[in-house]
């Protein structure tokens, strides 16, 4: 009997020849990250009671969830982690001017196919898009890998998730992954590993395959994971000079479950508050009013998002009762929306363009809600205060969805203005 | 270990920006701090009226979310001795592994406990006592008991690494 993708990564990175489902393993991951949490962790490696990281080249640091920095406590927290990145001889350190985490991490190459990458953000898992075994853990745990270059993993069950179908117009990656955790739920995969395939996946650029990977967190998996290929190499390409080998589940390894789909009839999908899987067809809460449109976040912050909203906006103002603040997820993006004219065409119909950071989708600054407001947001999450109000109301979207949503002030069904 | 508490009864999918609002993730440090908001977004009551080693029962998927550590230390600072759900989402069942917090995996026991009712529950023996009568449930692997019994995973690689 084959094997998944991720019993063949666990048994590579744990020195292992064979495990199976369940197994607990001692692996070394290749990557670790922490952003501005990063100062809290340094709290708790210098409890450990170790004077230098183990392999300060496996660690990364970007600052992205509240930058520049709103208040003199996150200025503090910033230069806690700016002292010790030096103190420690970290390189792979990205300060305030490069991006979200789960953006930076694959434009500097450090999530390459066949690589352990673990990270202390829940949406650690983006990074499957690039067939990286990429998962979420907590704070004690990277300070403790940083002490000791390793921890415990456990063997997960991998459920395999076919998408075919052709994808209808109006609609994109966001609308199908929220589809899919509307239909399997919030724990719908819980402690599991997700394997996306299919000809939509194929067909998918990688930008989409990143937006994928990173909600499947929203349905408690552990990883997500689309097999490497042509396009995500070539993604790479550029990015990295390091050598990688590709892991792949066999053709014959054993799923938990396979779920097929096909999505040719679907339309846009909205999450509606307080949770990422309560989903529902755009016609269903069609007209609600809204007060703050926001695009952006590791979710859907790429160019390719912006690049869709703006052809949605061009030439046309949005509401006067809304306001659409535009994050780009990193520099990089930033650097090539300026240079595509795309921020122009936002600034036109009233966008307000923000730097590269989480902004509000975590509530710290730079556009949280007030009690009784509605947001439609392209992130990944709705919990109740998650925008810093908690009687305030976010409902998700595709960047498609927010665009024309913020025309009309309402939650609107994008091919209204499609042509 | 002996857990005797006051049952504090949710439902499914308490996620952990209603356990530890986001807006204080990088402006509250303090362990005791934290506590004070635990639940906040969820149940005003509980921090007002919590008392040590009363112990959290809830549904399905609990601590979903964030990895956000704080979501497992400000439960534990506010006193809670045990949480028994359903089942946990991963990063904040190893967190509360990490954190010294007692985290049970009893679907049988949430369907039978009342909120407010005392239970108690033998760690150790996997046992689970209520009104309705007696749970059992499976004890958790060595390794991570292992990290428990050292009180956390800070003081377990301090262990590990032979620091005094
Ligand atoms: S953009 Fe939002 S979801 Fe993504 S890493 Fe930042 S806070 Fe987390």
């Amino acid at each position: 009997m084959g094997k998944t993708f991720a019993e063949k990564i666990l048994a590579l990175k744990s020195g292992k020849e064979s495990i199976s489902i369940g197994e607990i393993v001692t692996v070394s991951p290749d990557a670790v990250m922490s952003h501005d949490n990063a100062a809290a962790i340094s709290k708790k490696f210098k409890q450990i009671g170790v004077n230098k990281v183990i392999h300060p080249e496996r660690i990364v640091i970007p600052l992205d969830h509240c930058v520049p920095a709103a208040t003199e406590k996150y200025a503090l927290n910033h230069k806690v982690i700016r002292e010790f990145v030096q103190e420690q001889g970290i390189k792979n350190f990205y300060d305030i001017n490069t991006g979200v985490c789960h953006q930076v991490l694959p434009e500097k190459g450090h999530t390459l196919p066949g690589t352990l990458v673990l990270g202390s953000d829940s949406h650690t898992t983006t990074y499957g898009a690039f067939g990286a075994f990429a998962a979420g853990i907590g704070r004690s745990e990277v300070a403790s890998i940083w002490a000791t270059g390793k921890i415990w993993l456990k063997v997960p069950e991998t459920i395999k998730i076919n998408i075919e179908g052709e994808i209808p117009k109006g609609v994109y990656p966001k609308d199908i992954i929220l589809y899919i955790i509307g239909d399997l739920g919030a724990d719908g995969a819980l402690y599991k590993a997700v394997e996306f395939s299919g000809k939509v996946v194929r067909d998918m650029s990688v930008g989409g395959r990143m937006t994928l990977c990173n909600m499947a967190a929203e349905m408690g998996a552990k990883i997500g994971y689309v097999e490497p290929d042509e396009k995500s190499i070539q993604w790479l390409a550029s990015r990295t000079e390091k050598e990688y080998k590709i892991v792949k589940s066999d053709a014959d390894a054993e799923f938990e479950r396979i779920i097929d789909y096909d999505i040719s009839g679907l339309e846009p999908q909205i999450a509606c508050p307080h949770t990422v899987d309560n989903v529902k067809p755009v016609s269903d809460v069609m007209g609600t009013k809204i007060n703050q449109a926001l695009i952006g976040t590791c979710t859907n912050g790429r160019i390719e998002d912006l690049k869709i909203a703006s052809d949605i906006l061009q030439g046309k103002k949005i509401s006067r009762n809304v306001r659409l603040l535009v994050f780009p997820a990193s520099m990089e993006v930033f650097a090539e929306a300026m240079e595509k004219g795309i921020f122009q065409e936002l600034v036109k119909s009233g966008a307000v363009i923000m730097n590269p950071g989480c902004g509000p989708c975590l509530g710290a600054h730079e556009g949280v809600l007030a009690p009784g407001e509605v947001c439609l947001s392209t992130a990944n999450r709705n919990f109740k205060g998650r925008m810093g109000c908690k009687e305030a109301k976010v409902y998700l979207a595709s960047p498609a969805t927010v665009a024309a949503s913020s025309l009309y002030g309402e939650i609107t069904d994008v091919r209204r203005c499609l042509k | 270990m002996i857990i005797k508490g006051k049952v504090w009864k949710y439902g499914d999918n308490v996620n952990t920006d209603v356990i530890f609002p986001g807006k204080y993730t990088y402006t509250i440090t303090e362990p005791e701090e934290m506590a004070k908001h635990a639940l906040e977004d969820l149940d005003s009551n509980f921090t007002k009226e919590v008392k040590k080693g009363d112990v959290i029962v809830a549904g399905r998927n609990f601590g979903c979310g964030s990895s956000r550590e704080q979501a497992a230390t400000c439960l534990k600072y506010a006193g809670v001795g045990a949480i028994v759900a359903k089942s946990f989402a991963r990063i904040f069942f190893r967190n509360s592994i990490n954190q010294g917090l007692l985290v049970i995996q009893c679907k049988e026991a949430v369907e039978n406990i009342s909120s407010d009712e005392i239970i108690t529950i033998d760690f150790e023996k996997g046992k689970l006592s209520c009104k309705k009568g007696i749970f059992n449930f499976p004890p958790l692997s060595e390794s991570v008991l292992g990290i428990l019994n050292d009180g956390g995973l800070i003081p377990h690689t301090r262990r590990i690494l032979g620091i005094k």
